[in-house]
């Protein structure tokens, strides 16, 4: 039977406010455990939380970005449960009235992981999104059969992010969430560190007979915290249902962990076990009201968004969908695009071809970010003015661009230091022909009874004679009169 | 002096008749000697208040002092004091201090008042004869048998017997009112959001508010003064600009027009009580006001909304005693579900728990449509009464509570009617009025009873104007209990 994959995801992503959402301790990841948890967030008797704006408006951003109506009016409820890293024994969270509401969308470019599928785009349709609060974390080690509590995290503020059951892979799922990844940072409300788990993602899994229009039981696969783990842990589910369902089992909802380690999912809890959590509005915060002033202020401070962009980058620029699709992954390289452009004056393709070449395959080789980049965007715009001059081939601008890591200066310091001007003396180039017509008599007879494909040969001698240096068009075009004899 | 007026006590502090120390000495060895009869408070700590006193005599004498500076103010003990045990009448709490102080606290330290101590309370403000405190039932001072009302007994006995010469309250359905009434005292519930409730640990968010108790209404405006006030802390305080509530004080009351709810006059209202209220009422008529029949057609529902909707909230207010942080946690338990369930089965006593369990119950997936959501949806109704009564009246009064105070053990294990002693306080919270009791006389029994004044929002310095007048005109405020 051929079966279809249903996935929708919730994302959670850290807001980078500087305090707490209902406090004003520090939200900053790494202090010594407690020493971020004031008398609010570890829930002393008596204390009360006063909402954040800050996080109210970096959601609102969120909201507009992604094309979604927002709520003027939203409400915070508590979520009822009891574990010991959540103080109050209640999570303050949206439920009924989310600060962002529907109609947001997010358009995903998905490559598909295996086989020979044709990269394709897709709009992911996104719920919508809510305010909460964070958890503080429970340390199981180092505490000789005790369990120790660190608040730091505890009220940090969340934006939960749901879509519609709208993903049909793990690829489409994975282009997701890194669509949805560099979107937060691009618009500046999230760090997008997963590995300090500001950007969290859950995925909803589950199967139907390809054509039936009704969603099987799904499972909610937790600890998703790495793109890589996403997509395996979706793949392993996926799997794991079929094979259930092809045994002629049913599917049980339940929320399941993801284990790297062994790459499997396991039960948490089935749906029986689930709390009742007994949500309702928080009386110790009034509803969060929305006006148009502070809808104005969001849309003031709000970036050019990666989807504007990338159209732009096309319609101006002269791009494929593609490269420009790329470029627009952040902000940072968005940008260094645009600065190598404006200070080449042009030449997008070329630009764009040794940003997403050369530069980041050297900058993925050591781990860095665009912005740490050696060569900035002036310096590669240097360089390539002077492929597009004549000055170098763009065979050696490569070498050129080696010695500009290596921090040997700019590109003009580094052909004048090395000779690496490409010559375009016509004499000097007629006489290396000449040399070369008169060492090969053979391959000239080749030539000149028809056989061109040897006309290479000569190019290949004649640049090595010039040591590169020759200009490739030059080169051609006595080579191709001097052998027409 | 111990049943000087504020106003009079300070005049002495000001002109140095007494001093700060010697009046919290007097007061302090009044409490060792009565208080182990009527268990009104929990915490004394002598060297606490002797030392904020030295320190108030210093302010006395640099001439900088305020209305309340040096004087002693017995605190509930639901309001966090910082070095302070704060138990909230729990032995979920029974140990902790709090590192922090609470707004009011704040409030009353700044104006350079004295903690005199912490009084006793229903458990978390959860009774209405404060016979559920795990710190022991408090006595009324009237009469060592009967109940002195809750949820601030331990307050209004403390006032009544004048162990302190005022003391703070908090009143989620009737804790400051209607132990007001069954000690003879006057006390003060201010509109929601008027008094801050950062530091006053939580029983029902939506309805709880602290406010003043004290001999009489000019020492309740005088308190008021200081207890009021925004608090950014506190999302529900209201910014509003700072009053005198002391104001109106002196303003006469002909044309004044008082509405009588039928339904606070109707069945269940014990005739000894009804008695002292037409007396008091004439009094007001004798004033120059006229009273005018009302309806309040709700009220009927005031109760059973109120069980709904406190207990509600209570249940996730009190999660976070989970003995996980501070506070009881069971010596003996086997896993984490173990240790919560039995921290709070031992750290809990039986009302609070009975009400965290119908909270539990009302905000259950299928049932809270029901029992909530119809609620809220009632509790608006019950406002909706008032702004229309408000329409035909300047004030509203009528009976505190339907009986004078009862005896010790009455209605302990009979939990509705406990409830229904707070038939007529109760729907104030509901629609976040503000609401007041003033002594007026005695019940059959010798007991005293309480008339209530419902004013519209923000009306605190009038309702506290019309109390004052009765006040002037009567002496039952200045009565004190003998032979305790």
């Amino acid at each position: 039977m051929q079966w279809e994959i249903v996935i929708g995801l919730e994302t959670h992503a850290q807001l980078n406010t500087h305090s707490k959402i209902f406090s004003g301790a520090a939200t900053a990841y790494g202090a010594a455990p407690n020493t971020q948890a004031c008398a609010v967030d570890i829930a002393l008797p008596g204390v009360l939380p006063v909402f954040n704006r800050a996080a109210a408006e970096k959601a609102v951003k969120f909201g507009l970005a992604i094309g979604a109506r927002i709520n003027r009016r939203s409400v915070f409820e508590r979520k009822n449960y009891f574990y010991p890293d959540l103080p109050k024994g209640y999570q303050t969270t949206q439920l009924e009235l989310p600060i962002v509401a529907e109609g947001g969308t997010l358009q995903i470019q998905v490559t598909p992981s295996t086989g020979s599928g044709q990269a394709y785009e897709k709009t992911i349709r996104i719920t919508r999104a809510h305010l909460e609060e964070d958890a503080g974390k429970s340390l199981h080690e180092d505490f000789h059969g005790m369990t120790g509590i660190d608040l730091n995290r505890a009220g940090t503020p969340l934006v939960e992010i749901v879509t519609e059951p709208d993903l049909r892979s793990s690829a489409e799922a994975v282009a997701y969430a890194k669509k949805l990844h560099s979107l937060v940072r691009w618009i500046g409300i999230c760090d997008g560190n997963m590995q300090e788990g500001s950007f969290r993602c859950d995925a909803n899994v589950s199967v139907r007979p390809m054509g039936v229009e009704t969603l099987g039981t799904r499972c909610e696969i937790k600890n998703l915290n790495s793109f890589k783990f996403m997509e395996k842990a979706i793949e392993y589910e996926v799997r794991r249902q079929i094979e259930i369902l092809e045994d002629g089992g049913r599917i049980i909802q339940e929320t399941r962990l993801y284990d790297p380690d062994r790459d499997e999912t396991r039960s948490m809890r089935s749906k029986e076990e689930a709390n009742d959590y007994r949500y309702f509005p928080d009386p110790d915060l009034l509803p969060l009201v929305v006006d148009e002033a502070f809808l104005d202020q969001a849309r003031a401070t709000m970036p050019e968004l990666p989807q504007a962009m990338r159209e732009r980058f096309v319609r101006d620029q002269g791009l494929p969908a593609y490269d420009a699709g790329i470029l627009t992954t952040s902000r940072e390289l968005a940008g260094y695009f645009e600065d190598t452009v404006k200070a080449l004056g042009g030449e997008a393709k070329m630009a764009t071809n040794w940003i997403m070449g050369d530069l980041s395959a050297q900058l993925n080789k050591e781990g860095l970010e665009i912005t740490n980049s050696p060569i900035t965007a002036g310096k590669l715009a240097g360089l390539l003015q002077r492929i597009v001059d004549g000055t170098i081939s763009g065979k050696i601008a490569k070498e050129v661009f080696s010695a500009m890591w290596a921090g040997e200066g700019d590109a003009d310091t580094i052909i004048e230091a090395k000779g690496l001007k490409q010559v375009s003396d016509s004499g000097a180039i007629e006489k290396i022909v000449d040399e070369i017509i008169a060492a090969n008599p053979a391959q000239v007879a080749e030539y000149r009874s028809g056989k061109e494909k040897v006309f290479g040969f000569f190019v290949g001698l004649a640049m090595k004679a010039s040591k590169g240096k020759a200009n490739p068009a030059q080169l051609n075009e006595i080579l191709k009169k001097k052998l027409a004899g | 002096m111990f049943n000087t007026s504020l106003k009079e006590l300070s005049a002495q502090l000001a002109s140095k008749k007494i001093s700060s120390v010697e009046l919290t000495q007097t007061f302090l060895d009044r409490i060792r000697e009565l208080n182990p009869r009527l268990n009104a408070f929990i915490t004394i700590d002598e060297n606490k208040s002797l030392a904020q006193a030295k320190t108030a005599d210093a302010l006395i004498a640099s001439g900088k002092a305020g209305p309340l500076t040096g004087i002693p103010v017995a605190q509930k003990d639901i309001f966090c004091a910082e070095g302070w045990l704060s138990t909230c009448g729990s032995k979920m709490l029974h140990n902790f201090v709090s590192p922090y102080d609470a707004h009011v606290i704040e409030q009353f330290n700044r104006a350079g008042a004295i903690n005199l101590g912490k009084t006793n309370m229903d458990e978390f403000a959860m009774g209405s004869s404060n016979e559920t405190s795990y710190f022991g039932k408090v006595k009324n001072p009237w009469d060592l048998n009967a109940v002195p009302g809750g949820s601030s007994g331990g307050s209004a006995a403390a006032v009544a017997a004048r162990l302190c010469p005022a003391a703070t309250g908090t009143d989620t359905g009737g804790s400051i009112r209607q132990p007001a009434a069954l000690n003879g005292i006057t006390g003060i519930k201010p509109t929601y959001g008027v008094v801050s409730r950062y530091g006053m640990i939580a029983f029902a968010s939506s309805l709880d508010q602290g406010g003043p108790m004290a001999k009489s209404a000019e020492d309740c405006a005088l308190l008021l003064n200081v207890m009021a006030g925004f608090d950014s802390r506190d999302s529900t305080s209201l910014e509003r600009e700072k009053e005198d509530y002391g104001r109106d004080l002196e303003q006469p009351l002909k044309g004044l027009r008082i509405g009588l709810p039928k339904e606070y006059f109707a069945e269940g209202l014990s005739a000894d009580v009804a008695q002292a209220i037409e007396a008091a009422l004439a009094e007001y008529r004798k004033l120059g006001a006229e009273t005018v029949e009302i309806s309040l057609p709700n009220s009927k529902l005031a109760v059973p909304v109120y069980y709904v909707l406190a207990p509600a909230e209570a249940s996730s207010n009190l999660a976070r005693f989970d003995g996980v942080r501070y506070g009881y946690r069971a010596p003996e338990y086997t896993d984490l579900a173990d240790m919560y369930g039995k921290s709070r089965a031992q750290g809990f006593g039986a009302e609070v728990k009975r009400r965290i369990m119908i909270g539990t119950y009302v905000l259950s997936a299928g049932y809270y449509d029901a029992y909530y959501l119809k609620a809220q949806k009632l509790r608006r109704l019950i406002a909706q009464d008032f702004t229309n009564a408000f329409a035909q009246c300047d004030m509203i009064m009528g009976p505190t509570a339907p009986t004078t105070a009862f005896n010790l053990g009455e209605k302990s294990d009979d939990p509705v009617s406990m409830y229904l002693s707070d038939i007529y306080t109760i729907a104030v919270n509901l629609a976040g009025l503000p609401g007041m009791s003033v002594p007026a006389g005695f019940g059959a029994n010798g007991r005293p009873v309480g008339l209530q004044i419902i004013g519209n929002y923000f009306s605190e310095a009038k309702m506290l104007n019309v109390a004052h007048q009765f006040q002037k005109a009567t002496d039952w405020h200045t009565r004190m209990p003998q032979g305790i």
